[in-house]
């Protein structure tokens, strides 16, 4: 099994970037990637056709090892870059990777507008609740009352919830998985690739390094393990009262709607066009 | 490296062909946009430059490419990279907030090396400044705006007409050398009405970025070449590539080491130092016997062209300098004409910008002057000429 895993991962690395990675050992984006990676090999995209777009931070440096065509972009905007290549080649399956201080603070905006629109792009965000390649400063998910270099006091505001702010923006697929739970983590990319419109992934991941030292959670291990206790699967937490849920979150599918998506939408103006252009033509001719 | 080709016989015409239309800069950069092959368009509504989007808007869709309204300028410029990336002639237009807020993204682009064409039309600033009256402000922004060290492209119509041919020439220049070109245009000749004869776009020379011949594997993104002008595959075509602001090597990999640092910086420099016959463009009037020089671009180079008339006829022996490609600054010819002069006049829509290029290039005692307006007004030729009565009394 874990010969398969990795031969399927290394099918999709760069050969000529050698690794070490940029990561911490144990870091949760090395998994993300993995389930990345197996999630488009089940779906046996053509990896000509796939387009990774990533912002600025740890999990921005996603693209530079994956074998597709991708493209590391500025703090924060990816997910525009990533609806200019969707509407450059429409062909292209795309898909934005993102951290939280990346995707819900410098570039909440174009998360907001993006999923509003409903445009085919898949984003995938990792959430790890601290900006870690500066240096632990806290993020817009950060909770209440926890430390972050930036927070030597604790955080005195308030955090967003990455999901519900995307289903109430109108991202039509939304899933919410961990670096624990990784086969699952698979399937839930693989179906948000798959959902034409915008889908969205959340990935709690662990950044021992800042968030994990900061707060005093401990090891790589042990910040894994706190995800498998507090994670409660969506059929699960159905069945269960607010106050049985607090401080536990949930994952799996939230969210799934059919709505018209931006891309199919203006080509149906561009067809109209190209239609009413050939019967002029027709009409000439005869 | 660029190839030259025409365009294909269009069916549906862009506009009526040849004939005499009547029109406004701002529709004539949207029509030279569409003449010249571009098929994207990001943008976001700003005075005086915002019917450039709604024209392209219309048309875009009939020829088969695409608009979108974003929600701000950090995401039009991105998507437009974005876009041009994927393989689409892209663009954006603009006004001076919408341009700094573009500053960022558009140091992406030269870093990468993609094409695309940023059309400023300038306001008063600074701020929110005069968002309906002329302004020349923004001719430093557009070579100094974003961080680091980079060369860019920058063209200067004066005419409705010249909104037009400069459009394509700005989509040529930047596919050709890969980097974004600014066209500066302004409020008043956004908006200024003139009539036009627009020829069928297969007659106008339309520049496409190469594509590269080797196959995946040998493919370097950023190969450097003798002239410095790499090819450049898109996404989806099979090769693969990775694009970074990060300072990169010939693959486009992150690179720390010294001699790619250098290498990749130096050439940015050198893919415009290496062609500055081709990146000059002045026009110069009246010059040969001139002992005054008058050094106009843009909106107030049109006053300026009547003012030396109307100088002359008075004698004075003054002639006109106008660039219009801004950058590269035409050092070579500007130096040359310096020789033989003894004043020159700058007349500028702000407080003094391209008056210390001018400067920059003296080599011996010229008096050298600026006019300057900044009240949201054109200069007069009446101005002009006023100043060099003034001086030479
Ligand atoms: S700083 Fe945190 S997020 Fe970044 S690589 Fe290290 S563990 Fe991962």
């Amino acid at each position: 099994m874990a010969e398969q895993v990795s031969n399927v991962t290394h099918k999709y690395l760069r050969p000529k970037k050698t690794f070490p990675n940029v990561w911490c050992p144990g870091c949760g984006i090395g998994i993300a990637m993995g389930a990345l990676i197996r999630a488009i090999d089940t779906l046996e995209l053509d990896r000509n056709e796939v387009s990774i777009v990533s912002g600025i931070g740890c999990s921005a440096r996603i693209p530079v090892y994956l074998d597709f065509n991708t493209l590391h972009t500025t703090h924060g905007r990816a997910i525009a870059f990533a609806t200019g290549v969707k509407l450059g080649n429409p062909r292209l399956h795309v898909i934005v990777i993102s951290g939280d201080g990346d995707l819900l603070a410098i570039g909440g905006n174009h998360f907001i507008h993006t999923a509003r629109r409903n445009i085919d792009i898949t984003c995938i965000l990792i959430n790890n609740y601290i900006y870690g390649m500066t240096g632990g400063q806290y993020s817009p998910t950060t909770p209440f009352a926890k430390n972050a270099s930036t927070a030597p006091f604790g955080m005195v505001e308030q955090s967003f919830d990455p999901s519900d702010l995307a289903i109430s923006s109108g991202a039509t697929y939304v899933a919410r998985g961990t670096v624990y739970h990784a086969s699952q983590l698979s399937r839930l990319i693989s179906q948000a690739i798959q959902h034409k419109g915008f889908s969205f992934v959340e990935v709690i991941a662990n950044c021992h390094t800042q968030y994990g030292r900061l707060n005093r959670e401990g090891s790589a291990v042990k910040m894994i393990q706190w995800q498998k206790e507090c994670a409660v699967p969506v059929s699960t937490a159905a069945k269960m009262s607010p106050e049985e849920l607090e401080g536990k979150f949930v994952i799996g599918k939230l969210h799934e709607v059919f709505r018209p998506e931006y891309v199919s939408e203006y080509q149906k103006t561009i067809d109209r066009f190209s239609r009413e252009e050939k019967s002029d033509q027709q009409l000439q001719e005869s | 490296m660029a190839e030259v080709e025409t365009n294909q016989k269009k069916k549906r015409p862009f506009y009526k062909e040849n004939v005499p239309l009547l029109m406004q800069g701002n529709e004539a950069c949207a029509l030279g946009a569409l003449a010249a092959g571009c098929r994207f368009f990001a943008g976001y509504p700003i005075t005086p430059s915002t019917e450039i989007a709604e024209m392209l808007s219309r048309l875009l869709p009939m020829f088969g490419g695409r608009f979108i309204q974003m929600e701000d300028e950090i995401a039009s410029i991105a998507a437009v990279i974005g876009a041009s990336i994927a393989g689409a002639k892209a663009m954006t237009s603009t006004s001076g907030p919408g341009y700094s807020l573009m500053q960022e993204n558009l140091g992406y682009a030269y870093m990468t090396e993609v094409p695309c064409v940023i059309i400023n039309v300038m306001r008063g600033g600074p701020s929110t400044g005069l968002p309906t009256k002329v302004a020349q402000g923004d001719v430093m922004q557009s070579k100094w705006g974003t961080h680091g060290d980079y060369f860019p492209i920058v063209l200067m119509p004066s005419s409705v007409k010249e909104c037009f041919y400069y459009t394509v020439k700005a989509f040529n220049l930047s596919e050709k050398y890969r980097m974004p070109v600014t066209l500066l245009s302004d409020e008043v000749l956004g908006h200024m009405r003139e009539i036009v004869n627009l020829p069928p776009p297969d007659e106008l020379e339309i520049v496409t970025v190469s594509k590269p011949f080797e196959p995946p594997e040998w493919y370097k993104h950023f190969e450097v070449t003798p002239d410095y002008l790499s090819p450049m595959a898109s996404f989806g075509e099979g090769y693969r590539f990775h694009l970074t602001g990060l300072t990169h090597d010939e693959y486009g990999f992150p690179t720390a080491k010294r001699n790619e640092i250098i290498t990749k910086l130096e050439k940015l420099r050198l893919k415009t130092a290496r062609h500055l016959d081709e990146l000059t463009d002045v026009l110069v009037e009246m010059m040969d016997d001139a002992h005054i020089m008058v050094v106009a671009y843009g909106s107030t180079a049109r006053a300026a062209r009547q003012a030396i008339r109307i100088a002359r006829k008075k004698r004075f022996k003054v002639g006109l300098i106008q660039p219009r490609i801004m950058w590269p600054f035409p050092d070579k010819i500007v130096r040359e004409y310096l020789e033989n002069v003894d004043l020159v006049i700058v007349p500028e829509l702000n407080q003094g910008q391209v008056i210390r290029e001018v400067k920059r290039l003296r080599q011996r005692h010229i008096r050298i002057i600026g006019l300057n307006r900044f009240d949201g007004e054109l200069i007069t030729p009446q101005q002009i000429v006023e100043k060099i009565k003034e001086e030479r009394h």
